[in-house]
């Protein structure tokens, strides 16, 4: 018998929902098959198995929320040991998640392994700190870890926690205590307490909020709690339905709030002429699709931004607060923003600056239809270095993009349109100076963060990238 | 017409709290009840009634047994009409008082039967006649109660087959009383009859005497019981009643011998259901249960938002003191506040002799949870007070968790258990431990000092329990 764990998925992913199970009972699995259909924060991803046998039991089901080193499938002449099963995470050789069964796990693994244990026991610790009055040994997870065993932390912590928790008295909080908790949206089972065993006072319960508050205002990001600002009975304005968040809305709604709470933003806008620009992409357009892309003005504005990038290398960077450094990337990967039905997606196209505009153009496509088909792994939406979003695809003239943390700066385009231009010189073409040409303007907004940023450079920026798109020939001579 | 902000639907315990607390809020109120004035079934027909009762039995039971102490009074002569009058002020007084405090608050009090017509608007057909009142209010509250439940078995049309609220009446003073149920309405009703003079035979369907409270306590009292009444027959249900002139003859199965019996009276009090039948609800999304009870969230809102629900409708138990606190959260909810129903024990108090309470989690239901528990016992025949009563038959017990020590249930048995167990529910709520138990004094000499030293018990350092070192 072995048991499939669900391996690593990638940084910072620890959990996901189940989309599909793609085997039942009795079904043979061999090594690498996908069992499961996951869908995580950003990215759905098809995780195959580590094992191989004769399935007898399958431990999840469609909508099921798992978690790293869950047991999703036992199967039984169980060829692949789980300890060679560590790898199957996407991509690259994720260190080996923490196996239950495997008996020379501790040894093999331990290098790897050993910097997950003070995770567990962290975990464990918080857990504990709850109820300082209530002794760990007893708990299963702990007692096993203390075994020597590098096992199941996540799936040894999680349904330990459960029984503990019913069989452990109540938060000793008295009812004025919780009833202040409630109010202040903290949860008082976890707050620990400063008085004898434990107990619970009013001042314990405020400098826990305070504290929540304090992480969140510092960017603490998942930890931060949600708003809990009361919100209004609406219904009694109307009729009103309710809808859990799908899981990238969740994501995305974290991640913008955090980038909101922690960038100073400064929009700064303005319009390029791009009517030659666009001559000259309906001349090309064929020559993108036969490629199989499409010639956009996302697809122009992607290679216009890296070589921008290049020639302002402060706006390719990222702020490390913690070192009081500044971390500037020697490579130019470009994000663009995607609306899907899941919500929005970020695919990252990668060295822009080495590609040619209708490489770029084939890879938008590409990327976008993966997005749109849940099928982008996590590693198509990360390390990006800039973003893009285009909305002039719908419409509008300006708008205020919010900077995809941890990068400096987004530009964000809107819909051009024919506009009466001032042309102030002749042109050589015998017209007298000084007459309005219907010219075709495109609006930029580019937002950065002021942090690292000056206004100066700022603008500077959004006008060479103005420039480059009204004089292409900038791109080969500075580029 | 009328406008306000709250209506509440039902002016018991439950209703009336939530209806006051409203109106101290600054709410404009409506409380809408078929009685004169707010009291509902625990002060009409219920809590306050059989109280006023059992406190007179408990006088007839301690002047008889003064006889032991050298006192004897002789046998008491009972003048039924004026006790009945003694109960009926004890009700009117209270009842009028609650009257008073409703003009005191300016709330709108609407005699009669509320029918919903939809989330945010009812109609009360008035008690006395006239036209419907309609109003429409931003919210509401409802706390209809609950009512007897008859099995149809039980059904018979004869006044000598009665209901809590027609035992209450006390038509008279029967030489047989069946009481079918052996819960605590039955229990509380058989002590005043069988003191009275009745010779009453309990019949109960399960195993013991009132379901869900702890054996050991439930024990001391069926020790008692044995004494006071005539016969209790467990395991044992009533399959038919015919009404016989001579009287209620009366067909059992199980511990009955003979299993054809002839009652004088038969009280049938064999549990209550949630009142939830309200006309019209279905026109809204308010959603009832399989067993009667209206669902509601942990801040008693139903599933129609602008609706909230509180006392026995919503769920067990079915008691009046739950019930204001649910309707005094629900209010506070409706104010704005951001508050739930989340209490850590609902005492729960029989006033039998001796009288049995509990609050917090019992022994039986930490055992059927498998979860563990140190129990500490004090048996009142170690409390010095409880010796100059002559009444040792009492038990003070605590429910700890073996770890931390905390306190999580406690459970009595004896006279006055009642008041004492208020002592436990603070405990409880306050998180307290058995050190902190042990800790406070207590006056001497009391019956409190029990919940001390069965603290003490707990550390097998009780002052009047010695235990063996092991």
């Amino acid at each position: 018998m072995a048991d499939f764990t669900l391996p690593e998925l990638g940084e910072n992913v620890t959990a996901g929902d189940v989309l599909r199970v793609l085997v039942k009972p009795g079904d043979t699995v061999t090594k690498d098959q996908t069992v499961l259909e996951l869908e995580t924060d950003k990215a759905t991803i098809e995780v195959p198995s580590s094992v191989s046998g004769r399935v007898t039991a399958v431990g999840v089901k469609a909508g099921d929320k798992v978690k790293v080193g869950q047991v999703v499938l036992t199967v039984e002449d169980g060829a692949g040991k789980p300890a060679a099963a560590a790898a199957p995470g996407p991509k690259k050789a994720a260190p080996p998640a923490p196996q239950a069964s495997a008996p020379d796990a501790g040894g093999a693994a331990g290098a790897n392994t050993s910097n997950k244990i003070p995770d567990g026991g962290q975990e464990q610790h918080v857990e504990g700190a709850k109820r300082p009055a209530a002794p760990a040994p007893e708990r299963p997870s702990t007692a096993a870890a203390s075994a020597g065993k590098v096992v199941d932390i996540t799936r040894g912590a999680r349904p330990a926690a459960e029984p503990a928790a019913a069989d452990l008295p109540p938060a000793p909080a008295a009812p004025s205590v919780r009833r202040m908790a409630r109010e202040l949206g903290v949860d008082i089972d976890g707050v620990s307490g400063s008085g004898p065993d434990g107990r619970i006072s009013i001042e314990d319960v405020k400098a826990h909020a305070k504290r929540l508050l304090e992480g969140a205002a510092r960017g603490g990001g998942d930890s931060a709690p949600a708003s809990n600002v009361p919100l209004p009975d609406f219904s009694r304005w109307g009729e009103i339905e309710r809808q859990p968040m799908r899981p990238v809305r969740r994501k995305t709604a974290e991640h913008l709030s955090a980038a909101w709470r922690t960038i100073p933003h400064v929009t700064q806008h303005d319009l390029a002429d791009v009517t030659a620009l666009e001559e000259l992409r309906k001349k090309y357009a064929k020559d993108a699709e036969d490629a199989g892309g499409n010639l956009t003005v996302t697809a122009i504005a992607v290679k216009v931004v890296a070589v921008a990038l290049k020639v302002f290398p402060q706006f390719n960077a990222s702020i490390d607060l913690g070192a009081e450094e500044i971390v500037y990337k020697k490579y130019v990967n470009i994000g663009i923003a995607v609306a899907t039905d899941r919500g929005l997606l970020v695919p990252v196209v990668r060295y822009a600056d080495t590609k040619n505009i209708i490489q770029i153009a084939v890879e938008i496509a590409q990327l976008s239809a993966k997005a749109r088909d849940r099928k982008i792994s996590l590693e198509e939406m990360q390390g990006g270095c800039f973003s893009i979003s285009n909305l002039g695809g719908i419409g509008g003239t300006y708008f205020t993009p919010i900077v995809n943390a941890p990068e400096l700066a987004i530009l964000g385009i809107s819909r051009s349109r024919m506009e009466p231009v001032w042309q102030a010189t002749e042109r050589g073409r015998g017209r007298a100076a000084g007459e309005f040409v219907p010219r075709l303007m495109l609006p930029l907004s580019l937002s950065y963060d002021h942090r690292a940023i000056d206004g100066a450079d700022g603008i500077r920026f959004l006008r060479w990238v103005v420039q480059a798109l009204e004089q292409p020939f900038l791109l080969a001579l500075q580029g | 017409m009328t406008s306000v902000q709250l209506v509440v639907v039902g002016g018991g315990p439950g209703g009336y709290a939530a209806a006051f607390l409203g109106a101290d809020l600054g709410l404009s109120v409506a409380l809408v009840d078929p009685e004169a004035n707010p009291g509902g079934v625990c002060v009409y027909r219920g809590c306050i009634p059989s109280k006023a009762l059992l406190h007179v039995a408990n006088l007839i039971g301690e002047s008889r047994h003064a006889k032991a102490w050298g006192v004897e009074f002789g046998e008491p002569k009972v003048d039924l009409a004026k006790l009945r009058e003694f109960k009926n002020n004890v009700v009117k007084r209270l009842t009028s008082g609650t009257g008073q405090l409703v003009k005191a608050r300016k709330i709108q009090y609407l005699q009669g039967l509320a029918e919903i017509v939809d989330g945010h608007k009812l109609l009360v057909k008035p008690i006395g006649g006239g036209s419907d009142v309609e109003v429409q209010f931003e919210h509401a509250i409802l706390a209809p109660g609950s009512i007897p439940a008859i099995p149809a078995a039980l059904k018979v049309d004869d006044p000598r087959v009665m209901d809590s609220t027609g035992a209450l009446d006390l038509p008279d003073v029967p030489k047989s009383l069946l009481v079918v149920g052996g819960g605590y309405i039955g229990l509380e009703l058989g002590t005043v009859y069988a003191t009275l003079g009745s010779a009453v035979t309990v019949v109960e369907m399960t195993s013991g005497l009132l379901p869900g409270a702890d054996r050991d306590l439930v024990e001391v009292l069926a020790k008692r019981i044995a004494q006071t009444m005539k016969s209790v027959l467990l395991e044992t249900r009533v399959v038919q009643m015919k009404a016989e002139g001579r009287g209620i003859l009366v067909t059992m199965e199980g511990k009955a011998d003979p299993k054809e019996q002839l009652f004088d009276r038969v009280l049938v009090a064999v549990g209550r259901r949630p009142n939830s039948g309200i006309p019209g609800l279905d026109r809204t999304r308010v959603q009832v249960d399989d067993r009667g009870f209206i669902m509601v969230d942990e801040q008693r809102r139903t599933h129609e938002p602008s609706i909230f629900a509180i006392g026995d409708v919503v769920g067990e138990p079915m008691l009046a003191h739950k019930a204001s606190h649910e309707g005094r959260v629900a209010v506070e909810v409706i104010a704005g506040e951001n508050v739930a129903f989340a209490p850590r024990a609902i005492p729960a108090v029989v006033f039998t002799d001796p009288e049995i309470a509990w609050a917090g989690l019992t022994e039986s239901q930490a055992a059927k949870e498998n979860r563990k528990v140190s129990i500490a016992k004090f048996p009142w025949g170690a409390s010095g007070r409880a010796i100059t009563l002559d009444r040792t038959d009492g038990l003070t017990k605590l429910i700890l968790d073996p770890q931390t020590e905390r306190l999580l249930g406690v459970g009595l048995v004896g006279p006055g258990a009642g008041e004492l167990i208020a002592e436990g529910v603070l405990a409880i709520e306050m998180g307290a431990n058995a050190t902190d138990l042990k800790l406070s004094i207590h006056p001497h000499p009391t019956l409190t000092e029990t919940v001390m030293e069965s603290a003490e018990v707990f550390f097998g350092q009780a002052t009047h329990v010695y235990r063996p070192k092991r």
